[in-house]
């Protein structure tokens, strides 16, 4: 096995750990934290292809995803508070009504 | 030799972070276990020679992302229905999703890939010739990135002080 198909295992591992946690756990925060570990697992997997075969671009994209992922828990913060303040609890069970 | 010692190192610190975050209880200790991977990759992304992305890894994600996060779950009152039970009734369902997944990426890793490895290479990854890069390329993503992050400031506002907020 060479090192980018380590690598690449391994953020195959962290994303379906990350999935596996969105889908089992039932505390919100901790679903949020579980959707960050997949965005590591991706982002582990895109910084092995840029050192095979990119070059700056590769780093200025992993940049650019960090920053959108800092984005994105900006907005989902909110908006579990904003849950939170209304039912009182973080069990993602009490929700269940929002369903389509 | 050592370089392929920390590498191996890093992702078994990286994946027993992750499987403490699947196991623990309390939120805060799934946090401290997701700062641990986090960090762990930032080691494997400097072992590998990209410290530019190293860098960003611990002060984005561990700096900002999950200060924040820790932040609100000192905020929180956690100790609620989801922390007497931790699994929802999806998890053998889950379960059975993350190994399908997992055995089916894993059938595609098994052949190789036909790109000629460039390994310890850094060059483009040394500061110096991505800031060049980035500023004089990539400005224009640059500038699009502050626009978002002033929408996403925008956006948690108007979430906190919307309809649900007025009696807070």
């Amino acid at each position: 096995m060479d090192r980018t198909q380590f690598l690449l295992a391994l953020s195959v591992a962290l994303f379906c750990l990350g999935l596996l946690g969105v889908i089992v756990r039932r505390n919100a925060l901790v679903m949020l934290m579980c959707m960050e570990l997949m965005v590591n697992g991706v982002v582990l997997s895109l910084v092995a292809f840029a050192a095979r075969g990119g070059g700056a671009a590769g780093a200025a994209l992993v940049f650019l995803v960090f920053v959108v992922a800092a984005a994105e828990i900006a907005i989902a913060i909110p908006i579990v508070l904003l849950l939170v303040r209304q039912r009182r609890t973080l069990d993602i069970g009490a929700y269940a009504d929002l369903r389509g | 030799m050592t370089e392929t010692l920390w590498l191996y190192a890093f992702s078994a610190a990286a994946v027993a972070g992750a499987l403490v975050m699947l196991i623990a209880r309390h939120p805060m200790r799934v946090a401290v276990a997701l700062i641990g991977t986090m960090l762990s990759l930032a080691g494997i992304y400097a072992v590998l020679g990209v410290h530019v992305i190293a860098v960003f890894q611990v002060l984005i994600y561990v700096g900002a992302v999950m200060v924040f996060m820790v932040f609100v779950i000192m905020m929180l009152d956690t100790r609620d229905t989801s922390f007497v039970a931790r699994y929802s009734h999806l998890l053998l369902p889950g379960l059975l999703v993350a190994a399908l997944l997992a055995a089916a990426l894993g059938a595609v890793l098994a052949h190789r890939i036909g790109v000629a490895p460039r390994w310890g290479a850094g060059g483009d990854f040394r500061l110096q010739p991505f800031s060049v890069a980035f500023l004089r390329d990539y400005w224009l993503q640059f500038e699009l990135t502050s626009v978002l992050l002033v929408i996403a400031v925008v956006a948690a506002i108007a979430v906190i002080k919307g309809r649900g907020g007025r009696d807070g």
